[in-house]
């Protein structure tokens, strides 16, 4: 009971004033994966994500929503995720939120809505222990002869939770003659804010990382999570009324790469070890909708010796999508049951995957289909090879 | 709706399973054309007998019972016109069963057009008809409308890849024409039902012919100077004896908008061109792109290309099936129209909806499956402009009048719905008319089943004829 057409039709309407901004549109709202297939079948070229966004902002400014989650959003949004070391905190306090059964407690409050963490906790990942990503303002040199030298993103919840992953961007990259700086000023990329409807602080924390790390001697801002790389590819648009930071966010927007895009550009040196492995890849949507890369971790992916094998629809929604697989479990799960259906198919040894988010969907479809195959991120397999 | 007919729908189909609130029924108004009109209850059956009970429910209550599939119709069919209940059957979508052998597949009506292809793509097969928003629309909904689509020009209208349906009637029954058999005896019920417009009961289950995927598959883009010098081609090419599986045009200004957006390569520059697509056995495809390519040549073309690998022929096939919806990019609004004429009249159609769009100051693009002479003008304007709405339902009725004129007819394959009712006196008698109305009246006595879609009421059909030279389709509008 929910499309686009539909939705993009209630939007018109609201517009015109025909509709309030009802229970009927704010759910149709929150039940958008926000997966922007629908832009990749779009012939008319509908920004449907720009127009998403705006009924999120809408939705948030004048719709009411329980009072408890909304102050506490306001404090994650606001006070949490720009900041590297509050993150930390509350990730201890997550940590001991799951452990002491005040979860349960959470649940019932809206809180459940705030951001990754409590997606998190839902798919029970460990937050690793090591929990914050401590090399903010270091350089990693290049090994070898260097050909290129980058600015890398760490993300809000990746620097505490997926802190291997980012160490694994490292290595790769160093060890394929990238210079690796992580700028010390650099914050949350800000899509959980543009997501949730909060513009103004998308645009503050956008601000911040242009200044950070926008800078002549840096080749490209790499990032490893497909849904910082597309709102990063947003910047121009989202600052475009910006006298101050138009340009130099167009400049940004020139140099923000996905890791995969990244790679796959400067092309591989020779792997130390060859994958022979059956491999599938499930497209992120926020790397092939949202930003058009589908070839490049397929490339990196054979580079290294995989045996790609294509399942049907790779690029369909695993439903994990930001927090949507904790906020609409139950459709989550749905989609979720679908995709790994697509993914047996194929009987893959490894599904790999390049976001994050994803990757966490897939380990809870496996649990719940009672397979062990492995799911790995592209850079992980990449990190192995060398 | 009264709220008893409601709640009686939630125990049939379940509390998850109706819509009843202004703000839901709103996104149940509209089809892909530009009418509307809210029903008064949404329903999503998931089974026969659920359907069943639903029309045993609206006979009863006596309230209009309208079927719906995607909404990617053109002629106003899934639209309830008098706030009655749409039965939706995106909850109906699964392929029930494959039979390789006899090449069979019976489905739920729900079942996206593409989707059916792809599942059995695998085995060597797949569901001809192919209309180009097969993405989207549903099997039921082709069965409804009586489908087409490029390929039509070889292998027909939905109607010849059903074999049988399962059938709802107004009072509940459950019936069965046909089978799996490709021939039945007596009255072909089957035939019949397809391209019923939901006037005569709503199918719960059809039996389709899948077709073998074919040995060799060519496909040719021919360009042109000129729209005229393509369109003198499409019966130039049928007359040297060759029949395309496919035969499309698309004026220049159509191809401009549409590789902006999928870069086939469609050259920019081109008047026309046409896309043509040979399928079979490998010699004789081959012998037939030759002889193709060179009538094409004779004709004025400037160049014939052929796709050389399965991505071209695809992207050139996703530039024509999407065309409609590439104007998006130029135009907030578009108007289609279904006229047909016979091939040899298509050149002066062509000049004749030149004037029109001159004569109305709209631009109007063409792009039409060339073979069957069946026409899709698009006439683009601005919805919020309520002048622009009423001149381009005037060129569009212009143009309709005039391929009766030349001998054809006012649908191709969208369908007659409540967009060309008031057209049906202008192609038929009123004793025509008559034996239809009877015909559907022996299944639908109460008419019930979309009703004020595809016949016109009598009283109507005099004010109509008599009025069918003045703006009927203006004053239909809204």
């Amino acid at each position: 009971m929910d499309s686009p057409r539909g939705r993009i039709y209630q939007m018109v309407q609201v517009d015109e004033g025909r509709l309030a901004l009802s229970d009927s549109f704010v759910t149709h709202i929150d039940r958008c994966l926000g997966c922007m297939n629908c832009m990749t079948a779009c012939p008319s070229g509908v920004p449907y994500a720009s127009l998403l966004e705006r009924a999120r902002w809408q939705i948030e400014e004048n719709y009411p929503r329980p009072w408890l989650g909304r102050k506490l959003r306001q404090h994650f949004y606001a006070k949490v995720l720009p900041s590297f070391s509050r993150l930390g905190r509350h990730a201890k306090l997550v940590r001991f939120y799951q452990r002491s059964g005040l979860q349960s407690l959470a649940r019932g409050t809206g809180m459940l809505q705030l951001l990754g963490v409590a997606e998190l906790d839902a798919l029970a990942p460990r937050i690793e222990s090591d929990f914050s990503f401590r090399h903010l303002g270091e350089v990693f040199p290049a090994e070898g002869t260097r050909r290129g030298r980058v600015a890398l993103l760490i993300g809000c919840v990746g620097s505490v939770a997926f802190a291997e992953l980012n160490r694994a961007t490292v290595r790769v990259l160093t060890k394929n003659g990238i210079d690796v700086h992580i700028p010390k000023a650099q914050s949350c990329c800000g899509a959980l804010h543009l997501h949730g409807g909060h513009l103004e602080m998308a645009r503050v924390l956008a601000r911040q990382n242009i200044d950070a790390m926008l800078s002549p001697e840096f080749d490209a801002i790499v990032t490893n999570a497909a849904g910082c790389g597309s709102v990063m590819k947003e910047y121009a648009a989202l600052l475009e009324d910006d006298a101050k930071y138009a340009h130099r966010a167009m400049q940004f927007v020139a140099k923000a790469r996905d890791i995969n895009e990244y790679l796959a550009g400067v092309g591989l040196v020779e792997p130390k070890r060859k994958l022979s492995q059956r491999v599938t890849y499930a497209d992120p949507c926020h790397l092939a909708h949202a930003q058009g890369i589908r070839k490049a971790p397929r490339e990196l992916l054979k580079a290294i010796g995989a045996e790609l094998v294509e399942m049907p629809r790779p690029d369909t929604c695993c439903g994990s999508a930001g927090v949507y697989n904790v906020v609409q479990n139950e459709l989550s799960m749905k989609i979720l049951d679908e995709k790994m259906g697509y993914v047996a198919s194929v009987s893959p040894q490894i599904l790999a995957t390049a976001n994050v988010g994803c990757m966490l969907q897939f380990k809870a479809g496996m649990k719940r289909k009672g397979i062990n195959t492995r799911v790995a991120h592209v850079v992980e397999l990449l990190d192995e090879a060398y | 709706m009264n709220p008893a007919v409601v709640e009686q729908l939630r125990k049939i189909a379940g509390r998850d399973a109706v819509l009843d609130r202004p703000e839901d029924l709103m996104l149940y108004e509209y089809d892909a054309g530009i009418r509307k009109s809210t029903p008064g209850a949404v329903v999503f059956p998931q089974t026969t007998n659920q359907v069943s009970q639903i029309m045993r429910l609206a006979s009863s209550a006596q309230v209009p019972v309208v079927a719906r599939g995607a909404g990617t119709g053109l002629s106003g069919g899934a639209i309830s016109r008098e706030g009655g209940i749409v039965v939706a059957f995106s909850r109906m979508n699964r392929i029930l069963e494959i039979d390789v052998e006899n090449q069979r597949a019976v489905v739920q009506p729900g079942v996206v057009n593409l989707q059916l292809s792809e599942h059995v793509s695998h085995l060597g097969l797949y569901f001809a008809p192919d209309p180009s928003s097969q993405k989207a629309c549903t099997i039921g909904g082709n069965v409804a409308e009586n489908s087409g689509g490029p390929h039509t020009l070889m292998y027909g209208v939905t109607v010849n890849h059903v074999t049988g349906v399962e059938v709802v009637m107004p009072s509940g029954e459950v019936v069965h024409f046909g089978g799996k058999a490709a021939e039945s005896y007596g009255y072909d019920m089957t035939g019949f039902f397809v391209g019923s417009e939901g006037t005569i009961g709503i199918t719960t289950a059809i039996t389709v012919k899948l077709l073998r995927k074919p040995e060799k598959v060519a496909t040719l883009l021919a360009i042109f100077e000129t729209v005229d010098d393509a369109g003198q081609t499409v019966s130039a090419i049928t007359a040297a004896g060759i029949t395309p599986a496919a035969l499309e045009m698309l004026d220049g200004w159509t191809l401009r908008t549409i590789e902006a957006y999928c870069h086939a390569g469609y050259p920019l520059d081109a008047g026309a061109v046409l896309l043509i697509e040979l399928d079979g056995l490998r010699e004789s495809v081959e012998e037939h792109a030759e002889a193709v390519q060179a009538v094409c040549l004779q004709q004025k073309a400037r160049e014939v290309r052929r796709a050389k690998t399965e991505e071209e022929r695809a992207l050139l096939w996703k530039g024509r099936k999407t065309a409609f919806g590439a104007l998006g990019r130029v135009s907030p609004s578009y108007y289609t129209q279904d006229g047909v004429v016979p091939r040899s009249k298509i050149p002066a159609t062509l000049a004749h909806i030149g004037e029109v769009s001159k004569k109305y100051d709209l631009i109007i693009g063409n792009i039409f499956h060339a073979g069957d002479g069946n026409l899709h003008p698009l006439i683009l304007f601005d919805i919020r402009f309520p002048d622009q709405l009423e001149r381009a339902l005037a060129a569009s009725k212009d143009i309709l009048e005039y391929c009766i004129a030349v001998g054809g007819s006012i649908t191709g394959e969208h369908g007659v719905g409540m967009e060309k009712r008031d057209l049906m006196p202008v192609l038929f008698t009123q004793e025509d008319l008559d034996v239809m109305a009877g015909l559907r009246n022996a299944f639908n006595s109460e008419n019930l089943l979309n009703p004020d879609k595809l016949l016109p009421t009598p009283r109507m059909c005099r004010e109509i004829f008599g009025a069918a030279r003045n703006p009927v389709l203006v004053q239909e509008g809204m």
